[in-house]
């Protein structure tokens, strides 16, 4: 089907495209070079413009950004006992939801990775998956609608007999999370379990061990590596979220203040310098994890 | 090396897991057939008007019709993007190649309020007035790894033989990618575009950073979440989103398979798709 276009000698396209063949770094700049500049100007320049501003201030009086270098921002961080208050709570409600998460994503993980039969296993792996899809303020949306007052859950333990309203709280907050990210614990743990060779398994029980004994002492420091992986999702998006806390919360996240700053103070040097401690956390977080020797089976 | 009781456990706790997350958007679903303005469980009489107020509503429209533009550009600058990013990197070796997938990752791997943050310096720096073109801009930062994590991938899996018997038998580079190369990628492609196109279409944490006063879809709900007006309207246009983003991502898995991002999880796909094999 190319022979008709192949037999003329030498058109202009032809020439054009030997040129090409002959300079490689031509075609690689070609390929490259509006890709890379847009990432260059619109996003890589932004970052290190939004990095360098954590290290101005803003002037108290006019309101305008001294581009000089202080570190007031952060002592500011340091110094006011709220913000630390934030960063705790934050860190905190992260840790509650990664560990919550990981406690609902195992048995799910664990029955697609070998209880399913491979038809039922892809289904139940269509179904972890297809929420995440699903528009994330749809999803924080439906539970404002079943944890408000008069709500579903409300009527739900009201039948029991119960009377609480959770409303927007720490607990709807926590809910919510856990809620949000749960395909993103459940789809590494469900990875590593994967990979546990059966004959692992039956070493074990030829040995002796029950069922529980294998999971503690043969899977589960297997899958350690899962766990954590599933759990730096959870632990990080929940630093960087601003929206979850607006809608079904009531006291302020990391991402809040950030926000804030932006939106209502206007003090971008202050926002860029408490958008560092989300950072320094995960960056702690990993460190620790890579102690553990989390990676090493990754 | 499961007993009858853990298997049977597990089971339950799987069907329990699985309604915990299927529950709330069915909640969704029955909530927008409500005939009450207060959202007080439970229902008591229903009704499929508040779908024709939502249709009807101006609102409504403006940021239907924003949102569609917005996807729709962001989709077409991904796709460009994306691909000649997929191909510098498949098929030549460079200083700084393996720091490529990093850099493009990075809008969805880094927290949205960040990436929001540096687009709104950005902009304002550059004295660009916020609108449709600055989101634009903003979704297409972080569409254009989704494109080119597809594209990638599907490169890698069809090899260079291909390639190099058509150059041997005398097609020139054009017929080579129109012949060869094109028809291997298609659908990756247009997998890559359908994800991109869902995701802006649902974009919110950057979109606020970036949007001004514009409204898109994702802004419509958010500001009415925070301020309770119209609910009723709210709750259609939840559902209508639902099944928006549903369409395009089960077309993209279908075309795609294992490739797309409903096989592996949003971010989850993105970040393992882009380690092996760098």
């Amino acid at each position: 089907m190319v022979s008709d276009e192949a037999d003329r000698p030498l058109g202009t396209r032809t020439r054009v495209s030997a040129f090409l063949f002959r300079h490689p770094r031509l075609r690689l700049g070609g390929l490259l070079g509006v890709p890379g500049l847009w990432f260059l100007v619109i996003y890589l320049g932004a970052l290190v413009v939004m990095y360098a501003t954590a290290f101005w201030h803003l002037d108290a009086f006019t309101g305008l950004v001294v581009k000089q270098f202080s570190l007031s921002n952060f002592k500011r961080i340091v110094d006011v006992p709220v913000y630390r208050t934030v960063i705790l709570r934050t860190a905190g409600i992260a840790a509650a939801v990664a560990l919550t998460d990981i406690v609902l994503g195992l048995p799910v993980a664990y029955y697609a990775a070998r209880l399913a039969p491979a038809r039922r296993r892809t289904a139940v792996l269509i179904a972890i998956v297809l929420p995440l899809w699903a528009n994330y303020l749809v999803r924080i949306f439906a539970w404002k609608l079943i944890l408000s007052p008069g709500g579903l859950l409300e009527w739900l333990f009201a039948k029991a007999g119960i009377h609480v309203t959770i409303g927007s709280s720490l607990v709807a907050v926590w809910i919510v999370f856990c809620y949000l990210w749960l395909p993103y614990v459940i789809l590494p743990i469900y990875a590593a379990l994967e990979r546990v060779p059966g004959s692992l398994l039956e070493a074990s029980s030829d040995l002796g061990a029950r069922g529980w004994r294998t999971f503690r002492r043969v899977v589960f420091p297997l899958i350690v590596p899962g766990i954590v992986a599933g759990s730096i999702f959870a632990f990080s998006l929940t630093l960087g979220d601003y929206i979850v806390v607006q809608l079904v919360g009531k006291s302020a996240f990391i991402g809040n203040v950030i926000y804030d700053s932006v939106g209502i103070a206007n003090d971008i040097p202050f926002a860029a310098a408490f958008a560092l401690v989300p950072l320094a956390i995960m960056s702690i977080y990993l460190f620790v994890a890579w102690r553990l020797g989390a990676f090493e089976a990754l | 090396m499961e007993s009858r009781g853990v298997s049977l456990a597990i089971r339950v706790g799987t069907g329990l897991v699985l309604a915990f997350l299927y529950v709330p958007l069915l909640i969704v679903v029955i909530y927008s057939f409500n005939n009450s303005v207060s959202q007080t469980w439970p229902i008591t009489s229903f009704t499929t008007r508040y779908y024709s107020f939502a249709w009807h509503d101006s609102d409504v429209r403006t940021a239907l019709a924003t949102s569609l533009t917005v996807a729709l550009f962001a989709t077409l600058l991904a796709f460009f993007l994306g691909s000649l990013a997929a191909f510098a990197v498949h098929r030549f070796r460079f200083f700084g190649r393996n720091t490529v997938s990093f850099v493009l990752v990075l809008p969805i791997a880094l927290p949205g309020i960040l990436t929001g943050i540096a687009l709104n310096t950005a902009f304002n720096n550059y004295a660009i007035p916020f609108g449709v073109l600055t989101i634009i801009l903003g979704h297409t930062t972080f569409c254009i790894v989704v494109v080119y994590n597809n594209v990638l991938a599907r490169l890698r899996r069809t090899g260079g033989s291909q390639v190099e018997a058509s150059m041997d038998l005398g097609a020139d580079g054009w017929q080579t990618f129109r012949y060869i190369t094109w028809p291997a990628i298609r659908t990756a492609v247009i997998a890559g575009m359908l994800l991109a196109f869902a995701l802006s279409f649902d974009e919110i944490v950057v979109t606020n950073f970036t949007s001004g006063t514009e409204l898109t879809i994702p802004k419509f709900i958010y500001n009415n979440l925070r301020q309770p007006r119209n609910r009723p309207v709210v709750n259609v246009v939840a559902v209508v989103v639902l099944l928006v983003m549903i369409i395009p991502v089960y077309i993209a898995q279908q075309l795609a398979g294992a490739e797309a991002g409903t096989a592996a999880g949003r971010r989850a796909a993105l970040r393992s798709e882009t380690e092996p094999g760098l």
